[in-house]
């Protein structure tokens, strides 16, 4: 019965998707505020409808009920609480379920915090959203129901892929889902704006904190993906340069170049056709990282089992979305009125540069990842594009972004001073320096290229500091007043000053384990010992133990520091017997931003087993600077001027300072 | 400045990131993407030693030799032709015998193959899909075998 009822919660969502669709457009054509109030309440039912759908799936898993045929392929009655519920997007139809529940959680929250909006545009916002979230409803009813039942209910299920549990796959989809659909509020504004035929300053405030909010989920969602990548997959990497990580970093790289170019919208009214362009690609690229993991086009690392049948039906779903809103944008775009002018040398300019290199930099992604594809299509050579290549073209195009990212920040609107930001930069630059003569005489002398990124790290990390710094006067003035200029400081220009300070920490991360990561492979006998960077660890022999529904072969190891333990480590290798698979845990040490990595291999025939030990100089930094640019990110967001719903009525705010 | 010439800077600038952006793109692909074939294919490509490439398809039953220092020597077949794999390290945990394989690495001029990276797929139930489209070239391939190796690994 529960799962029925679910089916038909999503049935009744997909009706007053439809109305939703048409009614508030007829509407704001025909400036009927009846109908164009309609979306309001269709949207929060909508949402309604999902989010119960929603939970009658999640009581499914949670229950066991394996005559759900969904339940009975991914979970298992002897599965933690947790993975039992994390199992319901742990696969294609649920995680397609979670799509669409977060697709009208936006629409909802846009009905509700959008009480500023003119109407007709909030009207037509919500119809477009609908219009999306009817696509993928069809989509899910049509080829991929959650809900579909076993004709006779087996006793026991086939289990969550055993890789699929742990935590971070708690975390990580739902994330990652907010990033790549929060920009579909971005689009469906771009669009209605397109069929408004009306565009300005305004619109670029009601649509930023929208693209500032996916953007934080996004960063925070690549960031935990890759970290559960890097200790789930017993590889010790970061980044595969997948096609399915690529499919998350297009989009980001999209949504940041937008996020910049709608402030130049909104301080100057500039740049206002190519922020609407970019609002429209930054969601077109979520559709298609969703078509390329769901498709099965490409063979990847981490996509869950897959139907290629389903990827006719998102193929066509991308056709429509990207292809009608880029028709759309050419046919209605030149109608728009010219934006400001700005001189080559300015915040603008400094702005421009960025999106210019941002969006080449997502191009070329875009061609690594889909390359291989097209020729196979067209000659049936079968090539993989690895990091070789991403290293040869992203990387060039991200060190001059990243030098001029300092700038920016330090250039006045309209027309800038690039001497007087230099020397403001002077400071920055003399520390680099340093630091590069530093590393390179005193860490490595071997490479001239490690010591040259970690002084760019440098460069980029005090270059975002230094127009905080000149700005509350610290170290020129008292303290306790420089404190209270800070609090003066609008908050979003903190935001920038911690997101920038990020991108350095990241970069600091990235090019320490790249340039003095160590690892040893060995197979080791009970009581051996390998010493790696100045750790010594000695294999103490093995140990059996059993979990809910796996059994566990764990290594034990003592590690010592110049004598003195410090600690066991214990990676182990998981034999789920209901999938016959096994999986291996590796086992962290953290030491500072460093980490010891232990991974285990076979067991040999001679009593000895097979290990992997890596030690990872400040690897923390990678994630830990992506938590800073999320925590910049929404430090922004909190800006009084940017807050959700955007200009307070002018009478609420002439009270507030009469107070 | 005139509006004009403004927006000559602006295309100009875009202009010229965008060329360098496809000369980097361009040199990159000639230099550092990897071909996929088959055992079938090496033999009647005859491809040259030294070329980094990828193989992929199942792992011969009987073929794993293991020695000293982790090095694993193994065949890799599609049904018609094996190709000789030898291979240092650790390979996956979804590496046996019978199972799908894919390796890179280049081949060597008695016709072996030095693998440096061996991947194996991450799930029973998935299949590397050029091991699946190798299998199907030679003919070792029939729908709903993927279904029916799930459950006899049961």
């Amino acid at each position: 019965m529960i799962p029925e009822l679910g089916h038909y919660a999503l049935v009744l969502a997909l009706a007053l998707g439809l109305i939703q669709s048409v009614t508030p457009m007829v509407g704001a054509r025909k400036h009927d505020p009846v109908l164009m109030r309609l979306a309001g309440s269709t949207a929060l039912m909508q949402f309604g409808f999902v989010a119960f759908s929603f939970l009658t799936l999640v009581i499914c898993y949670v229950t066991s009920d394996f005559s759900v045929a969904t339940v009975y392929e991914n979970s298992h009655s002897m599965m933690p609480l947790i993975y039992k519920i994390t199992s319901v997007w742990g696969n294609h139809e649920g995680s397609m379920l979670l799509w669409v529940l977060i697709l009208s959680l936006f629409g909802a929250l846009v009905a509700i915090f959008g009480v500023n909006l003119p109407t007709t545009l909030k009207a037509r916002v919500l119809s477009v959203q609908s219009w999306i979230a009817c696509a993928f409803y069809l989509f899910i009813l049509v080829t991929s129901n959650p809900f579909l039942r076993l004709p006779q209910a087996p006793f026991e299920g086939r289990d969550l892929n055993p890789i699929l549990q742990d935590i971070g796959l708690a975390i990580h989809p739902p994330l990652l889902y907010l990033g790549y659909v929060g920009f579909s509020i971005a689009f469906s504004f771009a669009i209605a704006a397109l069929i408004e035929g009306r565009i300005d300053a305004a619109w670029a405030r009601w649509v930023r904190p929208w693209t500032l909010a996916a953007w934080i989920f996004l960063t925070v969602g690549i960031a935990m993906g890759s970290y559960w990548a890097y200790y789930e997959l017993g590889w010790g990497g970061f980044w595969f340069w997948d096609p399915v990580e690529n499919a998350s970093l297009m989009p980001w790289l999209a949504g940041t170049a937008l996020l910049h170019s709608a402030v130049v919208m909104e301080k100057r009214n500039a740049l206002k056709i190519w922020t609407l362009l970019l609002a429209i690609l930054a969601f077109s690229l979520s559709l298609i990282g969703t078509f390329l993991v769901r498709s099965g086009v490409l063979t990847s690392v981490h996509t869950f089992a897959n139907d290629p049948s389903r990827g006719v039906f998102i193929l066509a779903i991308l056709v429509v979305f990207i292809g009608g809103g880029l028709t759309l944008f050419a046919w209605r775009a030149p109608m728009l009125k010219q934006g400001g002018l700005f001189a080559p040398i300015s915040r603008e300019a400094a702005l421009v540069l960025n999106n210019l290199f941002l969006t080449t930099a997502c191009l070329t992604v875009f061609v690594g990842t889909l390359y291989p594809l097209a020729l196979e299509a067209l000659t049936g050579d079968k090539i993989s594009v690895g990091a070789p290549f991403f290293n040869l073209t992203f990387g060039p195009l991200f060190i001059p972004l990243l030098l001029v990212m300092p700038f920016g920040p330090l250039m006045a609107w309209k027309r800038g001073d690039i001497f007087g930001a230099t020397q403001r930069l002077m400071a920055a630059f003399g520390m680099a320096i340093v630091v590069i003569i530093l590393t390179f005489w005193v860490v490595d002398r071997s490479s001239i290229l490690a010591p040259f990124g970690i002084g760019l790290a440098t460069f980029v990390m005090i270059g975002a500091g230094v127009d905080m710094v000149e700005r509350i006067g610290l170290f020129r003035v008292p303290f306790s007043v420089a404190r209270q200029r800070a609090a003066g400081v609008p908050r979003s220009a903190w935001g920038t000053a911690l997101a920038h300070f990020g991108i350095g920490v990241t970069l600091l991360g990235i090019i320490c384990v790249s340039a003095w990561a160590s690892e040893r492979i060995v197979a080791l006998k009970p009581s051996e010992t390998i010493s790696l960077s100045g750790y010594e660890l000695t294999f103490d022999g093995m140990v059996q133990r059993s979990g809910p529904n796996f059994r566990e072969l764990a290594a034990k190891f003592t590690v010592r520091k110049g004598g003195v333990p410090i600690g066991v480590m214990e990676p182990s290798k998981r034999s789920f017997p209901s999938r016959a698979t096994t999986t291996t845990e590796a086992a962290l040490m953290t030491r500072g931003a460093s980490q010891l990595y232990l991974s285990l291999g076979d067991t040999n025939d001679d009593g000895s087993i097979s290990i992997r030990l890596y030690h990872k100089p400040m690897v923390l930094l990678i994630w830990l600077g992506a938590v800073i640019m999320a925590l910049g990110g929404s430090l922004s967001l909190s800006d009084r001027r940017l807050r959700i719903g955007a200009p307070k009525p002018a009478s609420k705010s002439a009270m507030q300072a009469a107070e | 400045m005139t509006r004009k010439q403004r927006r000559l800077i602006l295309i100009g600038a875009s202009l010229g990131v965008l060329a360098i952006a496809a000369a980097l793109v361009l040199s990159a692909l000639r230099d550092s993407i990897v071909f996929f074939n088959s055992p079938t294919d090496l033999a009647e490509k005859h491809a040259a030693p030294g070329t980094r490439m990828r193989i992929g398809g199942l792992v011969k039953p009987g073929s794993i030799e293991r020695a000293d220092n982790l090095q694993i020597r193994f065949a890799v077949t599609d049904g018609k032709t094996d190709v000789a794999v030898h291979y240092q390290g650790i390979v996956p945990d979804l590496f046996r015998e019978g199972q799908g394989v894919v390796a890179e690495g280049k081949l060597e001029p008695g016709g072996t193959f030095a693998a440096d990276a061996v991947l194996a797929k991450h799930d029973e139930r998935y299949m590397p899909r050029e091991v699946v489209d190798a299998l199907k070239k030679s003919g070792r391939w029939q729908e709903g075998d993927e279904a029916s190796r799930g459950s006899k690994s049961q």
